[in-house]
């Protein structure tokens, strides 16, 4: 079957994509699952800041869990055609975190709108397709052992990480409270 | 804004943008030839697309700052003008790609896929996509504030992320659209001066007149929801 042995190029957009819906559907429940009386409580023991950063770290150790698991599973249901596998785990951790920081903003964007993970699919899509891009053109690397990495893709994957904690942290105060 | 000056100037310069850009003098190059001229309309959208966006960025910053709902309208009305010169952005855009990407021995069809695939024009539709979603989020909430509240977060978190993405990775990833290496249309070398004679002026143009019609539309909203605003 067609289907056990997919070319890298396939495996790799099928990986990717399979992470994303993973990602919205395992990060959408921490806000959408909160109701309004524990809000409250969590509004009086702490700061925005301090929930924001708290929904984010647990965010991306469940998807950090997530990634490692959904690896696990390609690698052993379908063929392996990763040459390198330490740069590969590393790409998989590293779409995993950026996935899980953006999708936990706009949870908490979708979780004031009222409705659940329709809302946050529109809002998510649009903002996710660039990094998605460049994650599957950076793992398309990893198939051939003579291609160069490109680190400059890898930095700006970092650096985009980093501004969405930064755009959390000052934005999240302004969703807080009703 | 109510100032007429600025009107009679949009007025002009677009005269000058559509008259000089027809009949003025252009370099003559290989496979884009008199369609050089489109250069006048398709890059001025997307400039005043971008500045209308930013404008409308500025105004939901300024809301979350002041509370004041008068600038989330603004935010508003920008936002939806910046999707339409989008609109026509791709539009122009299409005219270029039928001259120069598009195979002519076969239907325009069948040329679609290939150039669909463009980073760039990918970008541009992530761009467009973003501020639907957007208007989707404004209307899915009922209460004002909140609504202003929660799209203004969006505004700002979708614009602080879109624009750095849509500017860097279409130049880390092999394009046929033209602008891959360096900036496109402010880099002196890029265009002939007697195109840029016509071009500066045509993109002021085309920005005031997008600002004419958002003071517009806000100024409609103003007088249908009155009591909102201070």
């Amino acid at each position: 079957m067609s289907i056990e042995n997919p070319d890298p190029g396939t495996w790799n957009g099928l990986f990717w994509i399979i992470q994303l819906f993973i990602s919205i559907n395992a990060v959408a429940k921490s806000f959408l699952q909160e109701s309004r009386n524990r809000m409250l409580y969590y509004q009086s023991i702490t700061s925005p800041v301090n929930f924001i950063l708290a929904k984010l770290l647990f965010n991306s150790v469940l998807m950090l869990v997530m990634s490692a698991l959904s690896f696990i599973l390609f690698a052993l249901f379908m063929n392996y055609p990763v040459e390198r596998s330490a740069v590969f785990i590393g790409l998989v951790f590293l779409g995993g975190w950026s996935l899980s920081l953006v999708f936990t903003f706009l949870a908490a964007i979708a979780a004031k709108a009222q409705q659940n993970a329709a809302i946050m699919a529109i809002l998510g899509f649009p903002i996710i397709i660039p990094q998605l891009l460049m994650l599957m053109k950076v793992s398309g690397t990893v198939f051939d052992a003579s291609a160069a990495i490109p680190v400059v893709n890898i930095v700006l994957l970092l650096t985009s990480n980093l501004l969405v904690i930064l755009l959390s942290v000052i934005l999240f105060p302004f969703l807080w409270k009703d | 804004m109510n100032k007429s000056w600025w009107k009679i100037l949009c007025v002009l310069l677009l005269l000058y943008a559509i008259i000089g850009g027809f009949l003025m003098d252009v370099p003559a190059r290989e496979v884009i030839q008199e369609s050089i001229r489109n250069l006048y309309y398709h890059v001025s959208m997307w400039f005043s697309m971008m500045i209308l966006f930013t404008v409308s960025v500025v105004n939901a910053v300024k809301y979350l700052s002041t509370n004041n709902l008068k600038y989330d309208n603004l935010a508003r009305q920008y936002a939806v003008v910046g999707i339409v010169f989008g609109v026509l952005g791709y539009s122009t855009g299409m005219i270029w790609a039928s001259f120069t990407w598009a195979d002519p021995n076969n239907p325009a069809s069948a040329s679609f896929a290939s150039i669909a695939k463009d980073p760039k024009l990918i970008g541009a539709a992530i761009a467009l996509l973003v501020y639907f979603a957007y208007l989707v989020l404004r209307d899915s909430i009922e209460d004002i504030d909140k609504k202003a509240r929660i799209s203004s977060v969006y505004n700002i978190f979708a614009f602080a992320l879109l624009f750095p993405s849509i500017w860097i990775i279409p130049r880390l990833l092999e394009s046929l659209h033209p602008g891959g290496e360096g900036n496109p249309a402010l880099n002196p070398k890029d265009i002939d001066a007697r195109m840029r004679v016509v071009f500066y002026p045509a993109v002021i143009g085309w920005t005031l007149l997008g600002v004419w019609i958002a003071s517009l539309k806000v100024r409609m909203k103003n007088l249908k929801e009155k009591t909102f605003y201070k």
